[in-house]
């Protein structure tokens, strides 16, 4: 299992950080939970995100709005992803914790590191495939830089 | 070279230089004559300080701020500086306190009104060193700030002439801040969106209703708000307040004033694959879907549909500012109306649909008038006054924000 999860992480990064967004969000089952948020707000149990999807249709609403309609300054990501620990086995689902690093290069070249934290992740075989069936993602900082714009 | 110009083109609130962006002596003067000025400074929710002794820190312009329920109930609030060396008495976002603060440095006391109760070895040890006899402690302490509250919200201020806040607002904004604010808050979470630019750019982003449908695409596509839908602005009768709202009623579907202009945030193509994201209740009974609310110079209350947030506004320097937005509902939201307010958060906050943008527009100003400070920005649609009016193809609510301006800084 712990292969899988490494394989999947390495794979949900190159399509993000390769912009191949509209690949995103099949890492995620179509019922699901994508949420963006703080260690702070996380361990207050305080609910909101900066991004908050309940449905595979809202990662994908997020695409287009991010291709269609948000402006934001050309920018990509390099996420590193480092080891999970597989901190739960249930029976259908596979709890995994891993931590991550992301550095944002804006369009002049100036490099950045954007955000740090961990996932916390319920993964799912779904038909062969391993999928996010949740991935909240618990920033270290509660302070982003000007705006969150591609997904972490 | 001659010394930089620092004049106001005349009278006139259409034009704004850009050195007001750019000059840190003018920082230097915003930061006493308006933020430590007679101006009401938000400071945070009464519900952050809900029992005696527990604290918040925060800031009025950038002097650290200790605000704190005592023990009689009332909420204090005084500048997070020891009086001694000038240390920060609390280090921490909030907590909680007995009778009273200690500095960490050499561990001086202050009660909760922000007295200097305290000082280590005051009298030395064995009989030598100490402080002497006629040091008087009751002269030495922080800078203690009157406070009020409104609807939830502390307020605090360090000038003696600031008026009542309900005088200070206006009986306008005062039913607009009421409207939204009716009932006890519950926070749903808290983050911080750093911006690259002067606080100024941000606080007339939000005042400036001409842009909202042609910069965000996301709302005019989605007909959350256009120009073309009802709607209008209140502007306070001395400029620094504002609320703009609109009204819920669909445009004619005709309506081709976005696509005839070629206006870019007429997307047809683009539809939600899940539609429950705008899917929201009039739950204030008004039909009103959208409405933004400032209160000079700190504080923006935020309705965009259900999503209900206090967004901080915080000056960091010239070129850079802190807006910390606080996401709310109300205490007695059923388990329904809290899902389709965190759903909702995705429209604003630092990756919002329909906020995103304004976290970089900023910045694009103050990189764009770089080498421009004897040059003006235009502020004219809608003409040249401040007055209230029910369309939001106008800049008077950012004019009104340049007359309060001006009259606190005295130009």
């Amino acid at each position: 299992m712990l292969e899988r999860v490494v394989r999947l992480n390495a794979d949900y990064a190159r399509v993000i950080d390769d912009d191949r967004l509209e690949d995103w969000p099949a890492f995620f089952t179509e019922k699901c939970l994508y949420k963006v948020t703080s260690a702070d707000n996380h361990r207050r149990g305080l609910e909101v995100g900066v991004i908050y999807a309940d449905s595979n249709g809202m990662l994908r609403d997020r695409v287009a709005a991010l291709r269609e309609a948000n402006i934001y300054e050309r920018q990509t990501y390099r996420h590193l992803i480092g080891l999970p620990a597989i901190v739960g086995a249930e029976a259908e689902v596979t709890r995994a914790e891993t931590p991550f690093l992301v550095v944002r290069i804006m369009r002049d070249g100036t490099m950045d590191l954007f955000a740090t934290g961990r996932y916390l992740d319920a993964l799912v075989d779904d038909g062969g495939a391993l999928r996010f069936r949740e991935r909240v993602v618990v920033c270290d900082s509660g302070r982003f830089d000007t705006l969150l714009a591609i997904p972490l | 070279m001659g010394e930089p110009t620092r004049a106001w083109p005349g009278e006139t609130l259409t034009r704004v230089p850009f050195w007001v962006y750019q000059d840190e002596a003018n920082y230097q003067t915003e930061l006493r004559r308006i933020f430590e000025g007679p101006t009401w400074n938000y400071l945070c929710l009464e519900s952050d300080v809900a029992r005696p002794g527990e604290f918040r820190t925060t800031f009025v312009g950038e002097m650290p701020v200790i605000v704190v329920r005592g023990q009689d109930g009332a909420i204090h609030a005084f500048e997070n500086r020891c009086a001694h060396r000038g240390a920060l008495i609390a280090l921490d976002d909030a907590g909680s306190v007995k009778n009273a603060f200690q500095c960490v440095y050499h561990a001086w006391s202050y009660d909760l009104r922000g007295n200097l109760i305290g000082i280590a070895f005051e009298k030395g040890s064995n009989g030598r060193g100490g402080m002497p006899p006629e040091f008087c402690k009751a002269d030495h302490g922080p800078r203690k700030l009157r406070t009020t509250m409104l609807c939830g919200l502390v307020f605090g201020t360090l000038a003696p002439e600031t008026p009542p806040i309900e005088e200070y607002l206006g009986s306008e904004i005062l039913g607009r801040l009421r409207r939204v604010m009716r009932k006890p808050v519950a926070v749903l979470g808290r983050f911080t969106q750093a911006l690259p630019n002067n606080w100024k750019l941000y606080f007339e982003n939000v005042k400036d209703t001409y842009h909202a449908s042609l910069l965000h695409a996301f709302f005019g596509t989605f007909r959350i708000t256009r120009l073309t839908q009802g709607g209008g602005v209140l502007v306070s009768p001395d400029g620094a307040h504002h609320a703009s709202y609109t009204i819920g009623v669909p445009e004619d579907a005709k309506s081709a004033a976005y696509r005839e202009q070629g206006i870019r945030s007429e997307l047809d193509g683009f539809r939600l694959a899940d539609a429950r994201l705008l899917d929201s209740v009039d739950e204030f009974d008004d039909g009103i879907q959208l409405q933004i609310l400032t209160v000079f110079p700190n504080l923006v209350i935020q309705q965009v549909q259900n999503s209900l947030a206090v967004r901080q506004v915080l000056p960091k320097g010239l070129g850079a500012m802190e807006l910390h937005w606080t996401y709310i509902g109300f205490a007695d939201d059923s388990p329904e109306l809290r899902q389709r307010r965190l759903r909702q958060a995705n429209l604003v906050g630092p990756a919002g649909y329909v906020s995103m943008e304004d976290g970089c527009v900023g910045g694009f100003v103050q990189r764009g008038a770089v080498a421009a400070s004897d040059e003006v920005s235009v502020v004219n649609m809608g003409g040249e006054g401040t007055d209230s009016m029910d369309t939001r193809a106008t800049e008077a609510s950012v004019r009104g924000f340049w007359k309060a301006y001006r009259r606190y800084m005295g130009a």
